[in-house]
C-alpha cells in the first residue's frame, strides 16, 4: 500500500507491503532518518519518540498506515545547527547528553510537552517526561527543560528578555 | 599505507613513524600506556617481563593524529566513547600540547585497520587516567615536529617559531599547520619534549563542552545501530527463553515462506534469519520452531540457596591480626543484592559485511580487539582480514565487553553474500544479558570498651564477574583465587582496625554474569557502609567521626578522610530528622578514587524519596570538571536506580522481567532535585572517575531511611 505524509515539512510517500509496520522502522530504514531510535519496540522506553501533528508518539508502536495525511516531525526536523529549537539550545547549554542514545526521544517528548505546558514546575516535568535514560542524565534534563521553557518565552516575547 | 610491520615492541620503546604528503600527516606511534589501575599495572608488569606487545592490535604503525588540509587535527582514539566523555578529555589533553583550539580538533574511533586500539577494553574507568601521560607526550612531540618543518618554510630557526591556534608565526610571517606539514617527506622526530605545566593549560582542567554534544543534540547517525551499507539485509538470531536451554533442532519450513525472508541459516550453535527488513526478520524468526533441551527449571529460590555464604568456594583475601572473637559480643548483620541488568538503551547489534578475503564490522563494542578475534576465528580468517570499525555506544556499562553477536552476523553475511545488520530485541537483552551477579554478605564485628572496632569480618558471595571472561588473560581474572571483579569494594578500607578478615565466596550460577559498571562495588559498599552505620550507632558515635577514627594516615587514608570531611561539611551532615527528612552517610574507595556521599531522604506515602545527594570525590586532576560532575550525577542516579528499584527474578526457568517498566528503573521523578558535587585533588594526575561514585549511594540512602524509621534495609532493591 502507499502511504503519504509530511516528514519534517516535506511531502513523503512510502510504498510498503504491510501497513502495520511500525513507523519507527519506516522512518529509520526506508527514509533514512536515524535520529529516531530503537530501544524496546514496546512503547516502554521512549527512545523512538517523534511528533505526529505535534503530539509526542512512541513510533515503535504506531503503525505506519495511521500516519496517512499527517505531519511527522523527527529530531532531524526539530531544529538546525544554525537555528536550533529551544529544547536543543537548552540541551547544549546544560551539556545534557552522555551516551546520547536516549536524547532525541527526550527532546521530542519535551518539545511536545512545552507546547502544552510552557511554564512547567519540577513536578509537571517529573510527571510528564517519562522516558528512560540509563546514563542518568535526568538531573541535567530537568534543568534543561526549565531552560528551554525560558528560551521559548524569551523568543516569543523578545522585549521581556 | 604500510601497516604490516608486526614486530614486537618493548614497553619502554617508543617509536614514531611518519607519513606525509598531500597535506596529510599521520604521526604513527607505538605509545606507552601508564595504567593507573592496580589491575592494569599487573598486566603491565607481566607484559613487560614477557616482552610482549601489550598495547595496540599488533598492527603497526598506528595512526594517532592526522593534520588535514583544512588545518584540523584528527585524533584517532584507541578508546571508545560510550557517554563517559573520554573523547572530550583526550581532545583537551591533545589540544593543549598541540597548541590548537578545541574546534580545531576532531576525535574519531580508531579502527583495527589503523591499529590504534587498546588491546583489552574500554572500561574500568581507566581511559583518561591511562592516556594522560602518553597522549600528551605524543601531542607535544607532534607539535615540535610541525614546528621544525614550519621553521624551514618560514626561513627561521625553530627557536624563533611560536605556535598557537594551529598556526606558526616567525620572521613576521604566519602559516597554518597544514601548510607547515605539506609535502614533507623526511621527518625529524625529536626526543619527547617536556610537558607544559598543568596550570598553563588552556583546556585541561576547564569545563569545556563535550565535543560530541551537537552530534547528539541534532540526532546524527553515530551509533552502532545507525550504521548502513549498500545492499544491506537484516538478520535476527533465535534465542531461548529458558536458562541453560540447549539447541536441539529447528523446523524452519513455515518461516521460509514468510514475506521478505532471504535465508534461514542453521548453524551448530545458532539459528539465524536474514530478511529484507527488520520487521520481516523478526516475524520470520518467531515462525521458526525450535526444540530446546532444558534439564532444569531454575527459580529465584534456587539461586538464593546457591548464593548463601558458605556454599561456594572461599578465598581469604584480607587478613590482619586475628579473626572475630566469638567469646565476646559479636555484632552480626546480613545483606544482599539482586541480579542486575545493564538495560543500556541501545540494544546490542552489529553490521557485518563479509567478502571473500575480508570482513568489515561496524559495532558498538568495548572490546574492539576481542570482537575482531572472535569474528576472525569464526570465519577462519586471520585477524588482519577483519576490520572492526567501532561506533559511538548507546551506553556501555560493561555490557559491550561481550560481542559474540559480531561473529554471528558475519556468518549470516557470508551466507547471503551481502552485509547483514542485526540487533537484539529488548526481551533478548533482558534474558541474555551478562548480568550483575547477585550477592550475599555477612558482616561481623567486636567493639572494644570505648566503642572502637576491635575486629571485623566480611564474608561475601557472588557469581562470576571476571572469572570466565575472555577480556583478560585467564591468570588475571583472579587474585588469591578470588574473582577480581567481585571483590571490588569488598575489602575493609578502615585500616586502623587491628583484626580484619575478608573472605570472597565464589559460586557458579546457571546463567552468565559479568562486568556491570563498578562491578562488586555497588553491593559490597552497600553492605560495608550499612554495617559501619550500625556500628557507629552501637558505639554512640556519629557516623562521620566514627569512620574517620578508623582510617589510617597513609596517603589513601588521608584522601579518604578528606572526602568524608568535605561531604559532611558541604551537606551539613546531621543525625537529626528535620521536617521529615533525614541524612545518611557512606564512603568508599574504588580503584584508588575515594568518594563520600550524603543522601537526604524522606518517605512519601511509604516510598523512599531522595531529595538531595552531596558527593565529595577525589579523582586527582579533573581533566574536564564538568564531565567529572556529569559522571557523578549519572552514577548517583544509576545507583539510586539499582539500589532502590532494579531486580531480575528467575521464574519457571526464565529470567524476568523482559521489558522496561516491569524492570523498574529510576525515571525523571526519581532523580534528586539537587546533586551537589565537590571535587578534591589529592594527587597530581587524573584517577578513575566513571565508577567510583556508584559506591556509596545505596548505603547512604539506607542509612537515612534507618534514621527515619528505625528499620535497617538490608536487601536491595530497597524499595521492593
Ligand atoms: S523503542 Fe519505542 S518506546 Fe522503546
Ligand atoms: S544519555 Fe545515555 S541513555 Fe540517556
Amino acid at each position: 500500500m502507499t502511504i503519504s505524509f509530511q516528514l519534517n515539512g516535506k511531502p513523503q510517500m512510502v510504498d510498503i507491503a504491510d501497513g502495520n509496520t511500525p513507523l519507527l522502522w519506516v522512518v529509520r530504514d526506508m527514509l533514512d532518518h536515524k535520529g529516531t531510535k530503537f530501544g524496546c519496540g514496546k512503547a516502554a522506553c521512549g527512545a523512538c519518540t517523534l511528533l505526529i501533528d505535534g503530539e509526542a508518539v512512541r513510533s515503535c508502536s504506531y503503525a505506519v498506515k495511521f500516519a496517512e495525511g499527517k505531519s511527522v516531525t523527527t529530531i532531524e526536523g526539530l531544529g538546525t545547527h544554525e537555528n536550533p529549537h529551544p529544547v536543543q539550545q537548552a540541551w547544549i547549554e546544560e551539556i545534557v547528553p552522555q551516551c546520547g542514545y536516549c536524547q532525541p526521544g527526550f527532546m521530542m517528548a519535551t518539545a511536545a510537552f512545552l507546547e502544552k505546558n510552557p511554564t512547567p514546575t519540577d513536578e509537571d516535568i517529573d510527571n510528564n517526561i517519562i522516558n528512560v535514560c540509563r546514563c542518568g542524565t535526568y538531573y541535567r534534563m530537568r534543568k534543561a527543560i526549565h531552560r528551554a521553557a525560558q528560551i521559548k518565552a524569551e523568543s516569543a516575547n523578545p522585549t521581556n528578555s | 599505507m604500510d601497516n604490516t610491520n608486526k614486530k614486537k615492541k618493548k614497553l619502554s620503546r617508543r617509536k614514531f613513524l611518519v607519513r606525509g604528503g598531500l597535506g596529510t600527516l599521520g604521526v604513527l606511534a607505538v605509545g606507552t600506556y601508564v595504567f593507573r589501575n592496580p589491575l592494569r599495572r599487573q598486566i603491565l608488569s607481566f607484559a613487560n617481563s614477557m616482552d610482549m606487545s601489550y598495547m595496540g592490535s599488533g598492527i603497526e604503525p598506528m595512526i594517532w593524529f592526522e593534520v588535514t588540509s583544512d588545518n584540523k587535527i584528527v585524533l584517532h582514539s584507541p578508546k571508545v566513547e560510550m557517554g563517559q566523555g573520554t573523547f572530550t578529555g583526550i581532545a583537551q589533553m591533545a589540544a593543549d600540547e598541540l597548541d590548537v583550539e578545541m574546534d580545531q580538533i576532531q576525535v574519531i574511533h580508531a579502527s583495527t585497520d589503523t591499529g590504534n586500539i587498546d588491546t583489552f577494553s574500554t572500561g574500568g574507568s581507566t581511559s583518561i587516567a591511562g592516556l594522560w601521560q602518553p597522549l600528551r607526550e605524543l601531542a607535544a612531540t607532534l607539535r615540535e615536529m610541525i614546528k621544525t618543518e614550519g621553521a624551514k618554510k618560514l626561513g627561521v630557526t625553530v627557536g624563533e617559531v611560536t605556535s598557537g591556534k594551529a598556526q606558526l608565526t616567525g620572521g613576521g610571517k604566519t602559516i597554518s599547520y597544514a601548510d607547515a606539514v605539506k609535502d614533507v617527506t623526511a621527518w625529524k622526530v625529536p626526543d619527547t619534549p617536556p610537558l607544559r605545566d598543568i596550570k598553563d593549560y588552556k583546556f585541561v582542567g576547564k569545563p569545556v563542552a563535550r565535543i560530541d554534544l551537537e552530534a547528539k543534540v541534532f540526532g546524527d547517525p553515530i551509533f552502532g545501530l545507525d550504521a548502513e551499507m549498500t545492499n544491506m539485509l537484516y538478520g535476527s538470531v533465535i534465542r531461548p527463553n529458558k536458562i541453560g536451554a540447549k539447541y536441539v533442532s529447528a523446523d524452519t519450513s513455515k518461516a521460509e515462506n514468510m514475506p521478505g525472508v532471504v535465508k534461514i541459516i542453521v548453524e551448530e550453535d545458532f539459528v539465524g534469519v536474514v530478511a529484507n527488513s527488520y520487521i520481516e526478520a523478526e516475524n520470520a524468526k518467531n515462525a521458526v520452531e525450535v526444540q530446546w533441551d532444558v534439564d532444569r527449571n531454575w527459580s529465584s529460590e534456587d539461586i538464593k540457596e546457591l548464593l548463601k555464604v558458605g556454599n561456594g568456594n572461599p578465598s581469604l583475601i584480607q587478613k590482619e591480626g586475628s579473626d572475630i572473637d566469638t567469646s565476646e559480643e559479636v555484632i552480626k548483620m546480613e545483606f544482599g543484592s539482586p541480579i542486575g541488568a545493564h538495560a543500556q538503551i541501545e540494544p546490542n547489534g552489529v553490521l557485518a559485511s563479509v567478502e571473500t578475503n575480508k570482513a568489515t564490522i561496524k559495532i558498538s563494542t568495548q572490546v574492539v580487539n576481542l570482537t575482531r578475534k572472535e569474528v576472525a576465528k569464526r570465519l577462519g580468517f586471520k585477524d588482519e582480514q577483519v576490520n572492526i570499525i567501532p561506533t559511538y555506544l548507546g551506553g556501555g556499562f560493561g555490557r559491550r565487553l561481550h560481542t559474540p553477536h559480531a561473529a554471528q552476523a558475519a556468518v549470516m553475511s557470508k551466507a547471503v553474500g551481502k552485509p547483514v545488520k542485526y540487533c537484539f530485541t529488548r526481551k533478548e537483552e533482558f534474558q541474555h544479558d551478562m548480568f550483575r551477579p547477585p550477592t550475599h554478605h555477612i558482616l561481623k564485628a567486636n567493639l572494644d570498651a570505648s566503642g572502637m572496632i576491635k575486629a571485623i569480618r566480611h564474608d561475601f558471595s557472588s557469581g562470576d564477574v571476571a572469572i570466565d571472561s575472555a577480556i583478560l588473560p585467564g591468570f588475571l581474572n583472579t587474585i588469591l583465587g578470588a574473582d577480581v571483579g567481585a571483590i571490588r569494594g569488598g575489602f575493609c578500607q578502615y585500616g586502623t582496625i587491628p583484626n580484619i578478615r575478608t573472605v570472597s565466596w565464589h559460586v557458579e550460577l546457571p546463567f552468565a554474569t559479568s562486568w556491570w559498571r563498578s562491578l562488586g562495588l555497588l553491593a559490597n559498599t552497600f553492605a560495608w557502609e550499612s554495617f559501619m552505620d550500625e556500628l557507629a550507632l552501637k558505639s554512640s558515635k556519629d557516623p562521620v567521626s566514627f569512620r574517620l577514627a578508623h582510617i589510617p594516615n597513609d596517603e589513601a587514608g588521608k584522601r579518604l578522610k578528606a572526602v568524608i570531611q568535605a561531604a559532611a561539611e558541604k551537606a551539613k551532615y546531621s543525625d537529626e530528622v528535620v521536617n521529615g527528612r533525614a541524612m545518611g552517610f557512606a564512603a568508599s574507595t574504588d580503584a584508588g578514587t575515594p568518594c563520600a556521599q550524603v543522601a537526604e531522604v524522606s518517605l512519601e506515602n511509604g516510598k523512599i524519596k531522595v531529595h538531595k545527594v552531596t558527593c565529595a570525590m577525589d579523582p586527582g586532576i579533573a581533566v574536564n570538571p564538568d564531565q567529572v560532575r556529569a559522571q557523578c550525577e549519572g552514577s548517583i542516579i544509576m545507583g539510586i536506580s539499582a539500589s532502590l528499584y532494579e531486580k531480575m527474578e528467575v521464574t519457571d526457568g526464565e529470567l524476568t522481567p523482559t521489558i522496561y517498566g516491569p524492570y523498574q528503573m529510576a525515571l525523571m521523578k526519581h532523580a534528586p532535585k539537587e546533586i551537589d558535587v565537590v571535587l578534591l585533588q589529592g594527587i597530581d594526575k587524573p584517577g578513575p572517575v566513571g565508577e567510583p561514585p556508584l559506591g556509596p549511594i545505596g548505603a547512604a540512602i539506607a542509612n537515612a531511611v534507618y534514621r527515619l524509621t528505625g528499620e535497617r534495609l538490608t536487601h536491595m532493591p530497597l524499595q521492593a
